[in-house]
């Protein structure tokens, strides 16, 4: 078999890999968070489909597959078909450049865990595709042709825009002490000095709350705020359809999880991790499943912002606090003479 | 064939055939969304030319942040439904008589060989980099891109003016 059909494997192998743990992982981490919430208001949680009701995120499934798929009368259709679609794809496509592992020797050959962990604009890249994931939920709001969707839509929107600057502007602590835009290269840096979350404790709070924010979670839960909004703007939506909404989401939660980790927790960086490999997806998930505990935990724990408190928060304390950090960064590294 | 002419010419293909759709398309929204199909095609097109920073910026400047924006005023106006009669009809044969002429002047001297196109080689590694556009942007292009951030940072300034057109009279917080 010649080189270029050899790499065209690897590339399908990974990306099928990568498919299924992202819908695994949204399968269970809606399991987590009925588990953990339940724990966290002294219930038990669903514990009837199979050993520790470990069977219900498939029974949720099977249920969402004989749901009556409904397309109101007035909606406009091919937007309104679009929109779950365009909100699922930026979601997984975002882990692309999120390398998971060093590279492994697999039958004399080297291969790189990750589908692109080494690009050299892989932060440019996570940008890119945080600033179009916007689309499938404004469409959303607009095609359904009903005005609780709409503003839902519109909000989220906002407030999306608005949290992606404090956010862009967090990754570019850790960008300055790499050095580099690679993925690959930051997780490097971090394993020869220090997870960055000791050095960019701001940088990490800021990006933390920018991200909960971003992927639309309480207390920032605007777009579902029930009470006035209804559901926001998936309102419309019923069987499949909703149910690719709610995939992005919780895969957004993982995405954005797996980036925290990336750039402030050192990615798959861990004991043992350069003698054996393997170790490097694992190190990862137990990262990226502690930061979704405690998302569920934030959940469990805060109200949800009146909306133009949500807005005055991202502009003025974020954004602000966001500049701060680069400029404390670069004043210490210049000092420090760090590089 | 190569593959490098394959991969073009779907890209192309893709790019007209959105760009026509924007012009055909009597919604507003579905234009703006033909045009964010474009401008994501004219990324990868920079991608195989092996510039991915322009790539990436494409996406993020064009096809996120101004046409989110295009989107919003469309729908917050309610302006999607265009007109089957405007007031500028009188420019669409004068349009398509323009399109047409350029299309055979430049076909003609393809076609003729007064003008051949030059070979592109493939840029040298590490060629348009993050690393390279930083290190030009801030050493030999340092005054340009100084005199553009304070461009922006007025225009940004005047933004905000002008919309806080009732600032005097509101009760301060």
């Amino acid at each position: 078999m010649n080189e270029t059909l050899l790499l065209l494997l690897e590339w399908t192998i990974k990306g099928a890999l990568l498919a299924f743990a992202l819908a695994t992982g949204f399968a269970y981490t809606t399991l987590l968070e009925r588990k953990l919430l339940a724990r966290l208001q002294i219930r038990i949680g669903p514990n009837r489909t199979g050993p520790f009701g470990l069977l219900q995120p498939a029974a949720d499934g099977l249920k969402l597959f004989f749901k009556e798929e409904l397309t109101p009368a007035n909606v406009y259709k091919a937007a309104f078909l679009m929109a779950p679609i365009m909100t699922m794809v930026p979601a997984v496509v975002i882990m692309a450049v999120v390398p998971w592992g060093p590279p492994i020797d697999f039958f004399g050959r080297a291969v790189s865990l990750g589908i692109s962990g080494d690009l050299n604009v892989g932060v440019l890249f996570l940008l890119s595709v945080a600033s179009v994931s916007v689309y499938g939920i404004v469409l959303a709001g607009w095609s359904s042709n009903n005005k609780y969707a709409m503003l839902g839509g519109l909000r989220s929107t906002a407030q999306m825009i608005s949290y992606e600057l404090a956010l862009g502007l967090a990754f570019v602590g850790s960008i300055m002490l790499a050095g580099s835009m690679s993925l690959m290269d930051i997780i490097r840096h971090q394993q020869a000095t220090n997870w960055y979350i000791f050095y960019q404790p701001l940088g990490a709070f800021v990006f933390y709350i920018a991200m909960l924010a971003e992927v639309n979670r309480a207390p920032f839960d605007m777009p579902e705020a029930e009470q006035e909004l209804t559901a926001g703007y998936h309102t419309e939506y019923s069987g499949m359809k909703f149910a690719l909404f709610f995939m992005g989401e919780y895969i957004k939660m993982i995405a954005v999880s797996a980036i925290f980790a990336t750039l402030f927790l050192g990615g798959f960086d861990g004991p043992f991790v350069e003698q054996w490999p393997l170790l490097g997806p694992l190190y990862l998930i137990l990262k990226v499943v502690a930061l979704l505990a405690l998302m569920i935990w934030i959940r469990a724990s805060f109200p949800r912002l009146r909306y133009d408190r949500l807005m005055a928060f991202g502009w003025k304390v974020l954004l602000p606090l966001a500049l701060l950090n680069i400029f404390l960064t670069a004043v210490v590294m210049v000092v420090f003479n760090v590089r | 064939m190569t593959p490098d002419l394959i991969v073009f010419l779907a890209l192309g293909l893709v790019a007209v055939g959105a760009a026509v759709g924007m012009l055909l398309s009597r919604n507003a929204v579905y234009s703006a969304l033909f045009l964010i199909l474009n401008f994501a095609t004219m990324a990868v097109f920079y991608l195989v030319l092996g510039a991915p920073f322009i790539a990436m910026v494409q996406v993020t400047v064009y096809a996120g942040a101004i046409m989110v924006l295009f989107l919003f005023v469309i729908m917050l106006l309610g302006a999607e439904h265009l007109e089957r009669h405007t007031s500028v009809d009188w420019q669409k044969p004068v349009a398509v008589l323009l399109g047409l002429g350029l299309l055979g002047m430049v076909g003609y001297l393809l076609v003729s060989g007064q003008v051949t196109l030059g070979t592109i080689t493939t840029p040298e590694q590490g060629y348009g980099s993050p690393l390279e556009i930083g290190r030009a942007l801030f050493t030999e292009y340092l005054l340009p891109f100084e005199i553009t951030s304070v461009l922006l940072l007025a225009a940004m300034v005047g933004a905000i003016v002008i919309t806080r057109r009732d600032a005097p009279n509101r009760k301060k917080r």
